[in-house]
């Protein structure tokens, strides 16, 4: 390996300068372009931009969405998995298929599934109407909290099974199987020997869970139609960037820099838990 | 071993395949599945009225082949960086690998903003490229730009395992037989990667065929130019309250994602044969 190294300089050097170059043209850039434009303005304007009323309400949204997004798809990917590398059972790659579609499908489509559902032409809008009627409330899903909510969930769903299941499938099943010959209970395994294989992967799931769903756009955006109610973070840049004046786009530039800090933490996570896993493969 | 197969040894099978059932079909298939309903519902005649209208055959044109086009530019880029990340040790490493999944942590439509700005004629990028004449925001190759920046990662991840695993036997082995490097690495190398980057590709086509964020603001949407997307007509359809359309028009987005889906499932599991078989 070495030899070739050594033979090949000129092409390594060459690889390695296309590599760097389109690494800081495609992905540094526009992360640097970001920071710059949000403080055109000042950094007084910035810290207005970013604590505007609109602004505000539209990071409870996001917030709210992204907890609970989190919290559904932790629990589903705990319970996927489970039963995806723990049994062998007929369809068992159709159902890993069909947990992964929101990874390939349009979030517009998301969007307009729930639209489909739920909205004035959807079959469970009669039901809901009668719900409605019985209980006294006013149920509304779409263009709503809760059509928010649904939205996020669907788009980030697979995230936190799609981590878990290659760590369980690497450690196999033997020490669950003896266990449960030697009598323990379900739970009892998974607390003392299931979870502790998948505390990493599940952990940096629900990072990636986050980040997505803090910044879901096409999804909610055909779900959420109230600035200042159902607005989340990235509907709300939409909103300040299209207005058009400057003052507004310095605005965008500034609400966008929080979700790219948060991006940046992320990848900062990422990498760390990569490194772990590293260094663990290397003890083994 | 043979008997974990005829009883289940692992208690909870029935609970926890319920509940994956459950919910997947609650908060995924039915709300798609009213999707289907709904189009079905409609006549053939009036089905074809919608999605064969000029303004969505050209969305789809320009989404596919835009969409096609990123992943290819994609492959070529994303098995160099790979190639150079798993092969090669150069300052700075860590930090380029790092910055690998930037497309998937950033919200899209930050990055979407952001890159119309940088290739607008008065920004960074845009304004030496108009010097150049060369357009970029607003146009197809905005658009390109725009699928480039959020299918890099899919390309990169997929193959960068598998050149990691890849036994330096089979080069070794080409390199005593008098193969030159090149011929190694275009008989040998790429050869072995072909299922990493066709699952690559696939991934990164089907994310750029339902692009939104991204791409609707550096695309201009211009029906005269034909650079609407398919997922930006679909809206655009939506925000008229015109859901038959929207509705056929996802409904083909949807088939044509649901058949990359399968082909990416196919080549993985056909990868996973021959790897454990060896």
């Amino acid at each position: 390996m070495k030899k070739e190294q050594q033979g090949s300089a000129a092409t390594r050097n060459i690889l390695i300068i296309i590599a760097i170059a389109f690494v800081v043209i495609m992905l540094v850039l526009p992360l640097a372009a970001v920071i710059g434009n949000s403080l055109k303005k000042g950094f007084e304007f910035y810290m207005h931009a970013i604590t505007a009323k609109y602004v505000i309400s539209a990071l409870k949204v996001t917030l709210l969405a992204t907890v609970v997004a989190v919290g559904v798809n932790t629990f589903f990917g705990i319970i996927s998995s489970w039963v995806i590398t723990k049994f062998s059972f007929r369809g068992k790659q159709l159902l890993a298929t069909l947990i992964d579609i929101p990874f390939s499908i349009s979030p517009v489509i998301a969007g307009l599934a729930f639209i489909m559902t739920f909205g004035r032409l959807g079959w469970a809008y009669p039901i809901l109407e009668n719900i409605s009627r019985i209980t006294g409330m006013d149920i509304q899903i779409v263009f709503a909290l809760p059509g928010v909510l649904l939205a996020t969930i669907f788009v980030t769903f697979p995230f936190v099974s799609r981590e878990i299941i290659p760590v369980l499938n690497a450690e196999g099943k033997d020490e669950e199987e003896a266990a449960a010959l030697m009598g323990a209970k379900g739970f009892y395994i998974f607390r003392k020997i299931t979870f502790p294989q998948m505390k990493w992967a599940l952990v940096y799931g629900i990072i990636l869970c986050a980040a997505r769903a803090l910044g879901e756009f096409g999804a909610v955006a055909a779900l959420s139609k109230t600035r200042g109610e159902t607005f989340t973070l990235p509907l709300e840049i939409d909103a300040l960037y299209l207005s058009g004046d400057s003052d507004s786009l310095v605005a965008a530039f500034a609400v966008s820099s929080i979700l790219v800090i948060i991006a940046i933490v992320v990848l900062i996570l990422r990498n760390i838990m990569e490194y772990r896993a590293k260094l663990r493969a290397a003890e083994k | 071993m043979k008997f974990t197969h005829s009883k289940r040894v692992i208690p909870g099978f029935g609970l926890t395949m319920g509940v994956t059932i459950a919910m997947l079909s609650l908060l995924i298939l039915i709300p798609l599945a009213s999707v289907f309903v709904y189009a079905f519902r409609m006549s053939g005649a009036e089905f074809l009225g919608t999605v064969t209208n000029s303004a969505v055959l050209y969305a789809f044109r320009t989404s596919i082949i835009c969409a096609l086009l990123a992943a290819l530019i994609n492959c070529v880029f994303g098995t160099i960086l790979a190639w150079v990340l798993v092969r090669y040790d150069f300052p700075g490493k860590r930090f380029l690998d790092g910055l690998i999944e930037l497309p998937f942590a950033l919200p899209t439509a930050v990055a979407g903003i952001t890159l119309s700005k940088m290739y607008s004629t008065t920004g960074i990028l845009g304004k030496p490229l108009a010097g150049l004449g060369i357009e970029v925001s607003y146009t197809h190759l905005g658009l390109l730009v725009a699928l480039v920046f959020i299918g890099i990662p899919f390309v990169v991840r997929a193959i960068q395992p598998v050149l990691e695993k890849l036994d330096p036997q089979y080069e070794e082995a080409a390199y005593i037989l008098g193969a030159s490097r090149r011929k190694t690495f275009f008989r040998i190398i790429l050869s072995e990667l072909r299922p990493a980057l066709l699952t690559g590709f696939g991934l990164a086509f089907a994310r750029g065929l339902g692009e939104y964020g991204s791409v609707i603001y550096i695309s201009g949407n211009s029906a005269k130019e034909h650079t609407q997307v398919v997922s930006y007509v679909i809206m655009q359809k939506l925000n008229y309250m015109d859901y038959a359309s929207a509705t056929s028009i996802a409904l083909i987005l949807l088939i044509i994602s649901f058949l990359m889906l399968l082909f990416v499932n196919m080549v993985q599991v056909r990868q996973s044969k021959r790897t454990n078989n060896v």
